[in-house]
């Protein structure tokens, strides 16, 4: 007879008290300090009387910049959580030698897990993401992205998900799989506590905010471009992102579909992946990376955007080779998906299967090779300003190309049979993603901050966060190829193994400079705030840029443009510019100003996300009426949208000109000051 | 456990392959760093004697010549990763001297299972092999994933439950080397690490005998005992009973091993981690 469930399990589900763990006291402490600064924050914005102005202007914002701009905090404290994670791991390894060192295996074996998972989707894919929204609509002179709204609701989706991640620091426990909870060891039997359902919701829900954001910056690039805008015009940044959110369209639902079958066998007892009833483990490791290899190139791609254009900016010279260029980013798009099964070589596929994925794995080396080269030859006759992101740019080319040696190296099929999950092979993929991605990150991140803010960041402190990170990196990663190529796998607790040592030590010293690295760039940034007058960018072009984005002002207003710009070549801003100095002034006997129409700001996303975290905290914790309850809500939030009558408000002409005009002025400045130069 | 000093030749030619093609590629990347370097060097706002050329954004040669560079390479590339797939896949027979010894690994939580059939005995985190013969690997797992790998001895390869894979290999000299798991499988999965002894060939068969005269009997009984979660700090051996053992562990009939005990229904089990140590 079944056992009636109690009021306490029918209310709580499986939560009770032991699932705070009070006998774990780093995550207990960690997660105490970050609970206490975010009630302090939140203390300080209600007394200070900001939460109307936050409510207003930020939480219930439709406007792409805003949201591009919250995706990139997110991302920022992300990483923040992310390298936390990996000094602690650094730390282990360097003392667990021969010992036990001060992470037991339970606690070990989640940080690593939560390591991954956090810096690929809650640092790495909101930064670009966040960089694409801010950047794009501007640079392709349009006032707004295609789906404002559903835009508001992806970036809150995401922080859900990256919010329940942190909850399982103090309820619960998160994953202890590593970040691709490979079955079976993430089923029900070997994984039977909540850690994998704390993994596996929050990418469900960010996973669906990753997939609107897609929908909505591709049709942003197919759909609304400004006049003369044509695909062979577009600048470098939004060809990738055209690539890049191609690619989530396609991969992310065989993520989200991987992922429910997973939870389907946790839940309902399916045997998708299980070891018994037919299950299979190979159809997850093949379904997941066929996500998985698609989703390093998702990252990839805007990183190459951003070196596009700040290369071709700082070195006051067009991108070279741009149509070999675009030819090289679909070519990645393109092969990018038919390449996973690199992934497991050694699992036994056979000899022709293998050597046709390897072969297939090399040849993205080419356009990506192109790519490098095109760089080089647009710095090649160029004026070179070394401002912070092209220092990010270069330690990028020399970084990544070394990592892409690695990579073409484990793609040749019986190299990996003796690299393959080795501290080698973690070696390399923190190359390309911290040497690729992350100084994109940071590249893109100093680029536009003027944009986004209207002042530019310290370049001081810009340039001492550039160069601990850079060689922090090289001292940190290069000793891990070592260790691979010493036999050393990957998540491991402790060792017993003398030769490993010593390289454990060099990278943990490593971790320390980039830790340096990056508490210098959190004094940039608040350096830079206290200097922000003396830093004020008032021409809207701080860096002598070339595309449509610095047409406008330093942040630039809520419409971006009063009028469409009108372009008529590649690098249209840039051409404007050398127009207007050889007519020594703009010209403004343009058409008069109109309305303009703006989506109304909408709290669907906000709303709907907080829904979301209710239901998939209940599912993790098999709470069912609150399950409903937040499903309920979400759908409702929705409906509640649908039916609205008004979406737009209307800026009166009047408004348009007065702000167009402070720019203009502004503008007319920076023109005649340097025609006079 | 330095892939590069191979005690064998699947491990040698696969950390042949490894070198070379570092080398192929290190040929382009070395110059091409070098040339990133120095035009970022000279070009630099600074220089008054670098020619600006704002108008150089197009050159068919150029284009021509950074298409080739990459492509030249990775078909360079392509071929060895075409030849040695096919002659260093996993399954490929490596021949010896002497007749091949069969071995047949199992992974468990978290140690290895050692047996040999032929032999009628089996070990745990110890494998001994005579140097010189053919090792007829059949690989598979009483529970979770792994990776079987000696690093100085070759390619590595999965191990999946209900699923049997193949390596073959061959250890040319006598000594002592060290094999691991390369796949995380839980909390006591860096204690999976195992001895290997390479004996001579005349040696071999006086291990087998001593072997052979333990106590401890590996059967179905003491097998269930062994796939509960736990790590093997010692070397047991045992007595084959059934040479089946293998074939009824890998067809499921011996169903697969548990996870940990749930202690309560609450977020946070107690893992086999905590009675392991």
């Amino acid at each position: 007879m079944p056992a009636v469930p109690t009021v306490e399990a029918t209310m709580l589900g499986k939560l009770d008290w032991s699932a705070i763990p009070l006998d774990q006291p780093i995550p207990l402490a960690a997660g105490g300090v970050v609970l206490l600064v975010i009630l302090g924050v939140l203390a300080w914005v209600v007394v200070k009387g900001h939460l109307p102005y936050l409510w207003h202007e930020w939480i219930t914002s439709v406007d792409h910049k805003r949201i591009g701009v919250m995706y990139i905090l997110l991302a920022s404290v992300m990483l923040l959580r992310g390298g936390s994670d990996a000094i602690m791991m650094r730390i282990q390894q360097a003392i667990a030698y021969q010992s036990q060192g001060y992470l037991p295996p339970e606690h070990y074996n989640q940080i690593f897990s939560a390591h991954g998972t956090i810096m690929i989707f809650f640092v790495a894919m909101p930064f670009v993401i966040g960089l694409m929204n801010l950047v794009v609509p501007l640079q392709l002179g349009v006032r707004d992205v295609a789906f404002p709204t559903l835009n508001s609701v992806g970036f809150w989706l995401t922080a859900t998900g990256a919010l329940l991640v942190n909850l399982s620091l103090v309820i619960g426990e998160f994953a202890r799989t590593g970040w691709l909870a490979f079955p079976p060891l993430s089923e029900l039997s070997y994984s039977p506590g909540v850690g994998v359902d704390y993994y596996a919701w929050s990418l469900q829900i960010s996973g669906v905010g990753t997939l609107v954001a897609g929908i909505n910056l591709v049709t942003t690039v197919l759909k609304l471009r400004t006049k003369g805008m044509n695909y062979l015009r577009m600048p470098m940044f939004c060809w990738t992102t055209l690539a890049s959110n191609l690619l989530i369209v396609a991969a992310f639902p065989i993520l989200t579909a991987t992922l429910a079958m997973l939870l389907l066998d946790r839940y309902l007892g399916f045997h998708f992946f299980t070891n018994e009833a037919g299950g299979n483990v190979m159809m997850f490791m093949n379904l997941i990376w066929a996500w998985g290899h698609p989703e390093v190139y998702i990252l990839v791609l805007p990183a190459f955007g951003v070196y596009s254009e700040v290369v071709s900016t700082f070195s006051s010279k067009p991108l070279f080779g741009y149509r070999s260029m675009v030819l090289a980013t679909m070519a990645i798009c393109i092969i990018s998906f038919m390449v996973w099964l690199h992934h497991f070589f050694t699992m036994g596929a056979g000899p022709d299967v293998n050597a046709i994925f390897g072969i297939a794995s090399m040849i993205i080396a080419v356009p990506t090779g192109v790519k490098i080269y095109n760089w080089l030859f647009t710095m090649y006759g160029g004026r070179i300003r070394f401002a912070t992101p092209m220092l990010w740019s270069v330690g990028f080319m020399v970084t990544f190309i070394i990592g892409g040696l690695t990579g073409v190296l484990v793609a040749v099929p019986p190299a990996d049979f003796m690299l393959h999950n080795s501290m080698f092979l973690v070696a390399h993929f923190h190359n390309v993603i911290i040497g690729g991605v992350l100084f994109a990150a940071f590249a893109g991140f100093e680029y536009w901050f003027p944009k986004a803010f209207g002042f530019r960041l310290d370049e001081r402190w810009g340039k001492v966060g550039f160069w601990f990170t850079f060689v922090g990196f090289w001292v940190t990663f290069m000793p891990l190829y070592i260790a691979g190529m010493l036999g050393m796998t990957r998540r491991m607790q402790h060792y017993d193994v003398a030769e490993w040592r010593p390289w454990m030590l060099v990278a943990a010293f490593g971790m320390l400079l980039l830790t340096i690295g990056v508490l210098a760039q959190v004094t940039q940034i608040v350096v830079s705030i206290r200097n922000r007058e003396a830093l004020r960018d008032r021409t809207g072009d701080p860096w002598d840029g070339r595309s449509l984005e610095w047409a406008t002002s330093s942040p630039p207003p809520v419409f971006n443009f009063a009028f469409d710009p009108d372009v008529r070549g590649e690098d249209a801003y840039w051409a404007l510019k050398h127009h207007a100095k050889q007519q020594q002034l703009e010209d403004h006997s343009g058409p008069e100003y109109q309305d303009i129409e703006m989506p109304k700001n909408s709290p669907t996303g906000f709303v709907c996300a907080f829904f979301a975290t209710v239901m998939g905290f209940a599912l993790i914790w098999h709470i069912w009426w609150m399950v409903i309850l937040g499903g309920v809500g979400a759908f409702a939030t929705f409906v509640v949208f649908a039916w609205r009558d008004h979406d737009e408000y209307v800026i009166p002409a009047a408004e348009v000109e007065r702000i167009d005009r402070i720019n203009i002025e502004e503008r007319r400045n920076l023109v005649s000051l340097a025609g006079t130069l | 456990m330095n892939l590069l000093d191979p005690q064998g030749p699947v491990a040698a030619a696969n950390s042949t392959i490894l070198v070379d093609s570092v080398f192929i590629m290190l040929a382009i990347v070395v110059p091409t760093i070098f040339a990133i370097l120095a035009f970022a060097f000279w070009f630099r706002a600074s220089n008054t004697k670098a020619r600006y050329r704002p108008d150089f954004v197009y050159s068919g040669r150029v284009e021509m010549v950074v298409w080739a560079i990459p492509a030249l390479t990775v078909i360079l590339l392509g071929g060895v990763a075409w030849i040695g797939s096919h002659q260093l896949d996993p399954a490929a027979p490596v021949p010896g001297t002497g007749s091949p010894v069969r071995i047949q690994a199992v992974s468990l939580d978290w140690k290895w299972l050692f047996i040999y059939p032929d032999q009628r005995i089996a070990t745990v985190n110890s494998l001994t092999v005579p140097a010189g013969a053919e090792l007829n690997i059949q690989l598979t797992s009483s529970s979770v994933m792994n990776v079987f790998f000696i690093p100085q001895l070759g390619s590595m390869i999965y191990t999946m439950n209900g699923m049997v894979t193949k390596l073959n290999l061959r250890a040319d000299n006598q000594g002592k080397l060290q094999g691991l798991s390369a796949h995380f499988s839980g909390d006591g999965f860096p204690d999976m690490m195992f001895d290997v002894n390479v004996v001579s060939p005349l040696a071999f068969p006086d291990w087998v005998t001593t072997t052979a005269k333990t106590d401890a009997v590996l059967n179905e009984d003491s097998y269930k005992k062994l796939m509960q979660q736990g790590i093997e700090k010692g070397r047991p051996t045992y007595r084959l009973e059934d040479p089946r053992l293998f074939d009824l562990i890998a067809t499921q009939h011996i169903p697969p091993g548990p996870g940990p005990e749930l202690v309560s229904d609450a977020g946070r089990p107690h893992s086999g981690g905590h009675d392991a140590r």
